[in-house]
Parts: structure tokens; C-alpha cells; sequence
């Protein structure tokens, strides 16, 4: 063939380790081996999925993925193949679609995800799904973020040709603590079974009954009890698995996400944070495959009440003599009077006790307020728990990391301090988003303290017996970073507005710097944390170079700390 | 999107001078003026109006009866004849609400309703009469026939916290309306 070109396509393509594939009539290049349905995803030629997930093994239950898909003709014995202008052969397209999810691509093929063939297969999928589905839209949670909604949209008829009477399955059942199961809403695309089996382990849903007739069920005497289950509502494409927490609370078309961090354990799962004017409504898991892959642990998920809790401190509070009750007060007024009161105060009787909960930019401005004033007792309070083998940490603070590289405290010290007040040594106590009072000091201890200054989002054990109480923002209100046990920084993003007058700890902790006369300009006129990031980027060596847009909302490896998250490495493993 | 080509009349150069058409104009209202002067005005004696001209004396003679079929009054709520609550909290019409008048607290259906399939209903139906301007577009979208804009036209709360009708006013201003949404019944 004199017209084709001296280098193949395919040889090109082979010694990179890819193949060529013609997308709607363009030629791409993917990697051995990628599906066609991630294939297609990733230059923008949509194919609709229901039971594909790429965290799962592959099911092809739902036929919902169909394309019209074509090789090259097989050769006669002898026959040589024959290339075109652009070194291609040509494709013949096979009669029937085959599914996108289950079917990887070869060199030369053709796949087509908007022929009339692709759109009828989706269409008469479609329609068959849709056969027994009840029209409960309006009182399904999944309304709006539902798949089978979507794909109606795009490739249903309007207008129903099945005039038999619907087959009748369980509704609204219990299937766990957590979960809520519809049989009716049920597309039967094994989501949640092969999540439950391969990723959590514990076989406990399965498919019963026969035809239409199927059903999701739970085996014989098990219940979806796993602290992984709510995951199984993520997965669901429809509403048949919905969350019994966010149950009718509000329909997700009027929720805003905010991708940020979970601050249960040290493993900073990423997430999502839904609101909706001031109010938090629930938290996702969001795809990160170096922190939490796409799951997240259900304890963690539903920790998020006490942001809109009735217990929040949305004032400071102060006790002007001794044994007075607290009396709200004003911000400004306040903040002043706490600098007065500290300037008062020795520095060796001051102690500090911090928290692995805040951000670097909170601890950074902690560490500049200890120089300041020469305090040398701070540490923060160490929380240890047990691994559960899969995303939860044994470390349950989420920054002991940036504790330790910014305050160069881990919480080994905090006894040291405690002592110190038990003793009568420390005669003042800052406390910044702790509770010391479940840390291990008793209420008789803080009673014999001169000064408590507490900065705190909620009531608890502590706030009670200061004397000073800051209003302070939770995780859903803070911008920061934070660096995870295994020493990757990563960003926490606001999703409500400060209620109230809670102020950021760092705010706080800029305004006294401010009253104790700082002269670094960087400090004072710091606009926000996103600014202090800056700072910190330049004096702390791990975090050399580094932007807070060039953490990203994946993060950053900054440092190595040989811990690893267990599910991490298995899915790696399993690659 | 599809274009309608509408036909526009041709004019011919009596209708273009337009004087032929000023003086019927003219001619309908010194007709009316005479009428009012003669105390023959239409629809007088319906208002029960004396003096020249028509006058509906408000509020002893009201629009009531006298309101067309497509009057949009104030939205309420209604019960169907089986007396289910119609609502099931979708919050589209929350959604769809140009002035944001619609507030929904959505919640579980109360245990002792008559039809637990619905399992929704809303905890608190909120409407902020001084933020609805009656534009039906939360009647149009209600996909369970629950919202209707009534007839009601007489607004005329003292203060703030009265203009907001709460789900128990709703209900009680909307009645029961006839005709059977039968979607939620056992056998659907």
C-alpha cells in the first residue's frame, strides 16, 4: 500500500503501551486493558451505568451501558491487512451492542455511543426497568441525584406501554441500624451486595426470588449492621438503599457541597459537606484513592449534629467575680479584657493546653502567642483508639501530625501540665477547642485555678467553670489544612457561615497576638487562613513551596510517617 | 426550538389612517357617558351602586360571586375526598416559588394516617403571604394535586407573623378537594 503512512498507528500506539480506539468517529488513545465505558467517560462521550462502579468488580447486570461497538474484519488464511491514508483498518460494526463495563478495548476498535442502534438498546433497557418501578419520585430521597431519574430524562418514552399491574415488593423495610431498603425502587445492579462482600467483607446482602420477583434481602438472621453501611447509599443509584439519618430531611436540590475533611480520626477522610442556609444536612464520602478511596465509616458520617446543636456557643461568655454565673458579652470588649487579664498573669504559671484538632494555621498562631509571652507549658491532648482495619485511624485526633511539626508537641506533656494544675504550679489555663475536664481534670482541679480562659464551639465539661468562654467555629466553618497520619496536607473548606458570634480560633488567637504587641505584619494584617498558609509554607521545610491552590482538593504528600490506612493498601494490592 | 410564523392582517389605507376607527372609539365612549348619566350603566344594578357611573361599594357588596373561574387568590392546601392529606413535602413548589414564599419542613407521615404507603408528608407547610404574588406557578407543579390557588383575595393581616399561614390554616382555607388521586393507593 504506497498511501499509508511509514509508522502504523498501532505500532505507534504499541510501544507506549496503548491502543487505538475510534470514539463517534475520532481517534483516541487509551491504555491496555482501560473499559469502554471509562474509556468513552473520559472524553466526554457520556455512557450511562448503573451497576458499574471502578471501586467494584464488574456485575453487567444492568445492560444500561450498551454501545454499538466494531473490530477490523477477521483475515482469510493468507490475507494481509489493509490500512487506510491514516493507518487504519477499516471497522466492521457488529449487529447487536455489547456492554461498556464488562468489555475492554482492543486496538482498532470502533465504539459508538450515539448511533441509532446505542440509543434504542439504552431506550429498551430503560423501558424495562422502568416496567415495575413505582412512581414515588416525589417521596423518594434520591430525587435529584438518582441515576434512573437522569437516564429517564435522556432515553425514556414518557408514556408507559406496559399496562399489567406492577409487581408488588416490600417498601420502606429496615435493613439496619442505619439503612433504610425500598424493593420496589431496586434497578437489581448488586451495588451494595458487591460492596458488602469485597470491600467490607461480611456477606450480608444477596439477591432473592426469581424474574421479576428479584429482590435485594439480607441473609437469614444478619442485618446491614456494618459501621461501612451507609456507603451502601452512596452506591445506590436509586433509591432503594436510602440513609435513615437523612430520611426526609430535605430534597438535595437545595443543598450546597463543600469538598472538605473529616476531623474524627487522623486519617482525614475527604468529604462533602451538604448545607443548606447555616444548616449542616449530611456528609458524603468524596473520592480521594490516597486517603479513603470512596468510602467513608458511618460514625464518622453522622458525627456532624453538634455543629447545629443546641449546646453551640454563639456569644462569649464571662464570669466577672468569683463565683458569679457566666453573663454573654460582646466580642470586642471581651477579647480585650482576656488580653488584659493575661498580660497580668506570669508566664511560667500559664499553661496552654492546644488541640491535634485544629489547623496549622490555628496551631502556627498558637505557637507565635507561647513565643510571645514565653509560655513554655503547651501541649495538646492525645487521642488514641484502635484501628478498625480500614479507614478509621488509631490516632483520633486528625492533626497530631501538624501538631507535632508546627507546636512540636504530640500530647506526651499533657499529664506534666495537668500536675501543674493539680499541684497549684500553673495558676492560669488557656484552653483552645479542648474539653480538659474529659482530657482527665477533675472539676475540683480547675476550681483552684486563678484564671480559665476557654475557646470552645460547645458547651462541655470545661466551659462551665471558665472564666472567660470564646464562641469558636467548628470544622464545617473553618478554612485550614491539615496533615493526616500518613503526612498528607490536605484543605478544609468552609460550608456554613460562623454562627452566631463564634470567631475562628485563629482570628482569636490574631487579635490577642495583635494586643500583645506583634510586630510581624504578615500576622497582624492576615486577612484570612489562607494567608497564614503562606507564612507557614515559608518556615516550615516539609511545606516548602507549597500554595493553598496547590494543595488542591486531593492534598499533598508533605511528609513520610510510615503509617499507612489499611483499605488503601489492600486496594492497592488488589491492582 | 420551533418558530410560528403568525400571519399579520394587511391594512388597507382607511384602517392606516386610523380616523375612521378614533371616531367609533370616541362614539363607544360618549355611549358610555350617557348611560352613566342616565343611571344605565351594565352591571349596576348587580353592585347594588347608586350616583353616576358604577360603584361597588366595598366591603358591603363583595367581588365574591362575581370572581371568573380563573381567579388566582391565595395558595392553600387540601385534603382528598378519602381525607388523606394530598401533600407529600416534595418542596417542588418550595423549589419552583419565584418570590420564595414557600417554606416546607418535610417529615415522616403521622402513624395513625389512613395511608401509610405515602410515607411523606410535610411537618410544617409554611406560606409568607406578604412574599406570594398569586403567580399559580405552585399549583402548576404540584405533582399531587395538594396546592390550589383559591379564590380569596382579602389579605389583611395586622402585623408580620400573621401574613405567614401555617400547614393547620392551609389546610382549614383549602378543604377537601373532590376527585381521586389514587397513586397512592395499596394496589397502585
Amino acid at each position: 500500500m504506497s498511501t499509508q503512512p511509514a509508522i502504523l498507528p498501532k505500532d505507534e500506539a504499541a510501544a507506549e503501551g496503548k491502543v487505538n480506539v475510534q470514539i463517534n468517529g475520532k481517534w483516541y488513545r487509551f491504555p491496555k486493558g482501560t473499559r469502554i465505558a471509562d474509556a468513552c467517560n473520559s472524553v466526554g462521550a457520556h455512557v450511562p451505568c448503573f451497576c458499574y462502579h471502578p471501586k467494584l468488580s464488574i456485575a453487567g447486570s444492568c445492560r444500561m451501558c450498551l454501545v454499538e461497538q466494531g473490530m477490523p474484519p477477521r483475515l482469510a488464511p493468507g490475507a494481509e491487512p489493509v490500512y487506510n491514508a491514516d493507518g487504519y483498518q477499516t471497522i466492521s460494526w457488529m449487529p447487536r451492542a455489547v456492554i461498556a463495563c464488562a468489555n475492554t478495548v482492543a486496538e482498532n476498535m470502533g465504539i459508538r455511543t450515539d448511533s441509532p442502534l446505542t440509543q434504542d438498546a439504552r431506550r429498551g433497557v430503560l423501558e424495562f426497568l422502568l416496567t415495575n418501578h413505582p412512581l414515588d419520585c416525589p417521596i423518594c430521597d434520591q430525587a435529584g441525584e438518582c441515576k434512573l431519574q437522569e437516564y429517564t430524562a435522556d432515553y425514556g418514552r414518557g408514556t408507559h406501554r406496559f399496562t399489567e399491574a406492577k409487581i408488588k415488593k416490600g417498601k420502606n423495610i429496615s435493613i439496619g441500624e442505619r439503612v433504610n431498603m425500598d424493593q420496589e425502587r431496586c434497578v437489581l445492579c448488586r451495588r451494595c451486595v458487591r460492596f458488602m462482600k469485597e470491600i467490607v467483607g461480611e456477606e450480608v446482602l444477596g439477591v432473592v426470588g426469581r424474574g421479576g420477583h428479584n429482590a435485594i434481602a439480607c441473609h437469614p438472621g444478619k442485618r446491614l449492621d456494618s459501621n461501612y453501611s451507609l456507603n451502601t447509599t452512596d452506591l445506590c443509584p436509586v433509591g432503594a438503599l436510602t440513609s435513615k439519618d437523612f430520611r426526609f430531611k430535605m430534597r438535595v436540590w437545595f443543598l450546597k457541597s463543600t469538598p472538605t475533611i473529616d476531623v474524627n480520626c487522623g486519617t482525614g477522610t475527604n468529604i462533602n459537606i451538604w448545607t443548606r442556609e447555616q444548616q449542616v444536612y449530611r456528609i458524603t464520602p468524596r473520592q480521594n484513592d490516597e486517603v479513603n478511596s470512596c468510602w467513608m465509616p458511618d460514625n464518622h458520617r453522622l458525627n456532624y449534629k453538634y455543629i447545629n446543636a443546641d449546646t453551640r456557643l454563639l456569644h462569649p461568655l464571662v464570669r466577672t467575680d468569683a463565683g458569679a454565673p457566666q453573663r454573654k458579652a460582646a466580642m470586642e470588649p471581651t477579647l480585650n479584657m482576656v488580653s488584659t487579664q493575661i498580660s497580668k498573669c506570669d508566664a511560667d504559671q500559664i499553661a496552654v493546653v492546644a488541640s491535634a484538632r485544629m489547623t496549622n494555621e490555628e496551631l502556627y498562631l498558637t505557637r507565635q502567642l507561647v513565643d510571645m509571652l514565653g509560655i513554655t507549658k503547651y501541649d495538646v491532648v492525645p487521642r488514641k483508639g484502635e484501628s478498625d482495619n480500614m479507614l478509621i485511624a488509631e490516632d483520633r485526633n486528625p492533626n497530631t501530625t501538624g501538631s507535632k511539626l508546627i507546636l512540636g508537641r504530640d500530647g506526651s506533656g499533657l499529664q506534666n501540665i495537668f500536675d501543674g494544675v493539680r499541684s497549684g504550679a500553673i495558676r492560669a489555663l488557656i484552653v483552645l477547642n479542648e474539653d480538659v475536664v474529659a482530657a482527665g481534670l477533675s472539676e475540683d482541679d480547675l476550681k483552684g485555678l486563678d484564671y480559665l480562659l476557654c475557646v470552645s464551639h460547645n458547651v462541655d465539661g470545661t466551659t462551665p467553670h471558665a472564666d472567660v468562654v470564646l464562641p469558636g467555629t467548628t470544622f464545617a466553618e473553618k478554612y485550614g489544612t491539615m496533615i493526616n497520619v500518613t503526612g498528607r496536607i490536605q484543605r478544609l473548606n468552609r460550608a456554613i457561615e460562623p454562627l452566631g458570634k463564634a470567631m475562628d480560633t485563629w482570628e482569636i488567637l490574631r487579635y490577642l497576638l495583635v494586643r500583645f504587641g506583634c510586630d510581624n505584619e504578615m500576622i497582624t494584617a492576615c486577612p484570612s487562613a489562607r494567608h497564614l498558609f503562606d507564612l507557614l509554607a515559608g518556615e516550615y521545610e516539609p511545606l516548602q513551596g507549597l500554595t493553598w491552590g496547590a494543595i488542591g482538593n486531593q492534598g499533598k504528600q508533605v511528609i513520610e510517617t510510615g503509617v499507612t490506612i489499611p483499605l488503601i493498601e489492600r486496594e492497592k494490592a488488589k491492582k | 426550538m420551533s418558530y410560528i410564523h403568525i400571519k399579520r392582517p394587511k391594512f388597507s389605507i382607511l384602517d392606516k389612517i386610523y380616523v375612521v376607527e378614533l371616531v367609533k372609539g370616541l362614539a363607544l365612549t360618549f355611549k358610555h357617558l350617557a348611560l352613566s348619566v342616565c343611571h344605565k350603566s351594565r352591571g349596576r344594578d348587580d353592585f347594588n351602586s347608586h350616583g353616576i357611573g358604577v360603584c361597588m361599594e366595598f366591603p358591603e357588596t363583595r367581588w365574591d360571586e362575581r370572581l371568573p373561574e380563573y381567579y388566582r387568590g391565595a395558595p392553600t392546601l387540601v385534603h382528598g375526598e378519602d381525607g388523606r392529606e394530598r401533600c407529600v413535602s416534595c418542596q417542588l413548589c418550595e423549589f419552583i416559588c419565584p418570590a420564595r414564599a414557600i417554606r416546607v419542613v418535610p417529615g415522616a407521615v403521622s402513624p395513625d394516617s389512613t395511608c401509610q404507603k405515602q410515607e411523606k408528608a410535610p411537618a410544617e407547610f409554611e406560606i409568607d403571604m406578604l412574599r406570594c404574588i398569586y403567580c399559580g406557578m405552585c399549583q402548576e407543579v404540584c405533582p399531587e394535586q395538594a396546592i390550589f390557588l383559591s379564590k380569596e383575595y382579602l389579605i389583611t393581616p395586622t402585623d408580620r407573623s400573621q401574613a405567614v399561614r401555617n400547614k393547620e390554616t392551609l389546610y382549614r382555607l383549602g378543604g377537601t378537594r373532590k376527585g381521586l388521586v389514587n397513586k397512592w393507593n395499596e394496589h397502585k
